[in-house]
């Protein structure tokens, strides 16, 4: 019986893992919840929009890196990303302009601007894939780990070793630190309290004054900066590949729909709910339980809930547990 | 004053309002009454913006309003209240009524970041009106409460004090009386009536509670199925044979008067 051991296992292939997952779904998540509680639809170009922006967070990364700009230990993405955050920006408020605009002046129902959403996802989509291509990129550069697992065994003297890479630490303490603003913004100015009126009650409203106009336009800037911070992180994390993006759509759905749609608070539980149950269910206990029970009573199977081939259906299976039992999500938000 | 010409408005063939014309004199509570269905709910969303009227015009002051969109008319110093109340019900009651002013610095996102001091002083200065608002109002102790939180009668008063949140003119109200207690409605009354005195409001509002409107509404105008019917004092229109058909019906007129 080691438990020291099974614990150390256990944070290094769970607890990090999905914490950094989870703020990175957590991220994209809010943005959704965003787009739905106040333009009232729901975006299924996001998964893309977080591809597009991590793209221009890419390639100025490179043309930093070929400039010889460093941020030393850090990533040079860091650096790059108001970059990104700025050329998704332009494409966000460009799309409103030239399609939801329309739609929107013809107050059309909610349904139709997700089928709307679509086509813009298949667009960007094609975007993405046309100025970057199709394949893995990987654009992490500086440290690889805050501590390694070596290091951690000569510190401890455990057998078990923690790794944190940096890109894990740094995908947590981003996503503090947006979340702090992200909330800071929408209690505290006259700015975000117009678009929480607006998604409270959008025909009182319009008989305040509040500018929907500008709401709009605040709104698509908060949900480029926070897609494309969750894209880049999600790429310094594990990498960067178009077709991954869009199947990060289910996840970050799930994430919004079981924290409850509209609400920001759900849509970080949510992201951390989605996390945890995915990378636990996937994660093979026999390490874990090894360590714990006593040696006559030893696995050798895998102890694995579920193949990792399976992630995704984790996400959906609590989506539609959540669904079921709960229609509003854990935080009520506005429907679902 | 607010003129409504001929105003038609017909959804698919059904004439809710069919060729309504009347006046709200400046500086009047115009009371509005009529048995259900009589198009007053649906003329009153013409004359403020959420519906386009069919035919027919409405002139505020000479100029002419017809078909222009809610906050444009908030521009002009018209505004309404719903049937049911509505409000911005994650926010407190301060913070809803500090929403109403327009064109506040902090508005944009440049100065949310780069003009702190301008928006924190007229903050400052919106949290005062609103909380002289809310005393007007008899609610300073509602002020850090969430709206969503308020009994239907408190968030008709909120929506009166939205209304003095901005250099509103005439204000419509449609059922501010409704669902709400005695208490409160006296506390309503008494807001209109001074607001109307001492501010100089115009109102114009929909009422079913006759003693309310007799206390406070001078021309009262009756409505019936589309179109106006009467128009006087609530004794005239108390007393006026066609107003008594449209309520209760022929049968049970000479019911009642037999």
């Amino acid at each position: 019986m080691e438990p020291l051991n099974a614990l150390v296992a256990f944070s290094n292939f769970v607890v990090i893992p999905a914490t950094a997952y989870g703020a990175q779904l957590a991220l994209g998540a809010l943005g959704v919840t965003l787009i739905y509680g106040i333009l009232r639809f729901s975006n299924f170009a996001h998964g893309d929009t977080m591809a597009f922006g991590a793209m221009g967070t890419i390639l100025a990364t490179w043309a930093l890196q070929a400039a010889g700009v460093s941020l030393g230990p850090l990533p040079t993405a860091l650096l790059a990303l108001p970059v990104g955050i700025a050329a998704c920006a332009v494409l966000l408020l460009l799309t409103d302009k030239l399609v939801y605009k329309f739609y929107r002046a013809r107050k059309v129902s909610p349904v139709l601007l997700v089928i709307v959403s679509m086509g813009v996802m298949f667009v960007y989509n094609g975007l993405v894939r046309f100025v970057i291509g199709v394949d893995d990129q990987n654009f992490d550069d500086g440290a690889r780990y805050l501590i390694g697992a070596i290091q951690f065994r000569q510190m401890t003297g455990l057998d078990e070793g923690l790794a944190i890479r940096t890109s894990q630490a740094i995908t947590v303490v981003t996503a503090v630190v947006t979340v702090a603003i992200l909330f800071w913004f929408l209690n505290h100015t006259r700015t975000g309290k117009s678009m929480r009126a607006f998604s409270d009650n959008e025909d009182l409203a319009l008989l305040s004054g509040i500018s929907p106009d500008r709401v709009v336009r605040v709104t698509w800037l908060i949900v480029a900066a926070l897609a494309t911070i969750a894209g880049v992180l999600y790429g310094l994390d594990k990498s960067f590949k178009p077709f991954t993006y869009f199947q990060l759509l289910l996840p970050v759905f799930a994430a919004a729909i079981v924290g409850g749609l509209g609400s920001p608070i759900g849509a970080i539980a949510g992201g951390f709910v989605i996390a945890f149950s995915e990378v636990t269910l996937t994660y093979a206990f026999k390490k874990v339980a090894n360590y714990l029970l006593p040696e006559s009573l030893e696995i050798d199977g895998l102890a694995q809930l579920l193949a990792t081939d399976y992630k995704f259906a984790v996400s959906f299976a609590i989506l539609v547990i959540v669904l079921l039992f709960r229609p509003t999500g854990l935080f009520r938000g506005k429907s679902a | 004053m607010i003129v409504v010409t001929d105003i038609h408005k017909h959804f698919d063939g059904f004439h809710a309002v069919d060729g309504a014309t009347l006046e709200i004199p400046t500086g009047s509570i115009t009371g509005l009454i009529g048995p259900n269905g009589a198009g007053k709910t649906t003329l009153f969303n013409v004359i403020a913006g959420n519906l386009a009227p069919t035919s027919g015009t409405v002139t505020m002051n000479g100029e002419d309003i017809t078909g222009l969109k809610p906050h444009a008319l908030f521009e002009k110093g018209l505004l309404r209240t719903f049937q049911i109340a509505h409000e911005f019900h994650s926010m407190t009651v301060r913070e809803n009524l500090m929403m109403v002013p327009p064109r506040q610095t902090g508005e944009t996102l440049w100065n949310t970041w780069f003009a702190r001091g301008r928006i924190a002083r007229e903050e400052e200065a919106l949290a005062r009106t609103a909380d002289e608002v809310l005393d007007f109002l008899t609610i300073s102790h509602l002020a850090d409460e969430r709206a969503g939180n308020l009994s239907g009668g408190q968030k008709k008063l909120l929506e009166l004090g939205r209304t003095m949140m901005t250099d509103a003119k005439t204000v419509f109200l449609d059922e501010v009386g409704a669902g709400v207690n005695r208490t409160l409605l006296n506390t309503i009354g008494d807001a209109i009536q001074r607001l109307n005195r001492e501010r100089g409001y115009t109102f114009c509002m929909i009422e079913h509670d006759m003693e309310f409107i007799g206390r406070l509404c001078d021309p009262v105008i009756v409505m019936a199925e589309g179109k106006v019917l009467a128009e006087g004092t609530i004794d005239d229109i108390k007393n006026d044979e066609q107003v008594i058909e449209a309520y209760l019906g022929t049968g049970l007129k000479n019911k009642a008067t037999a």
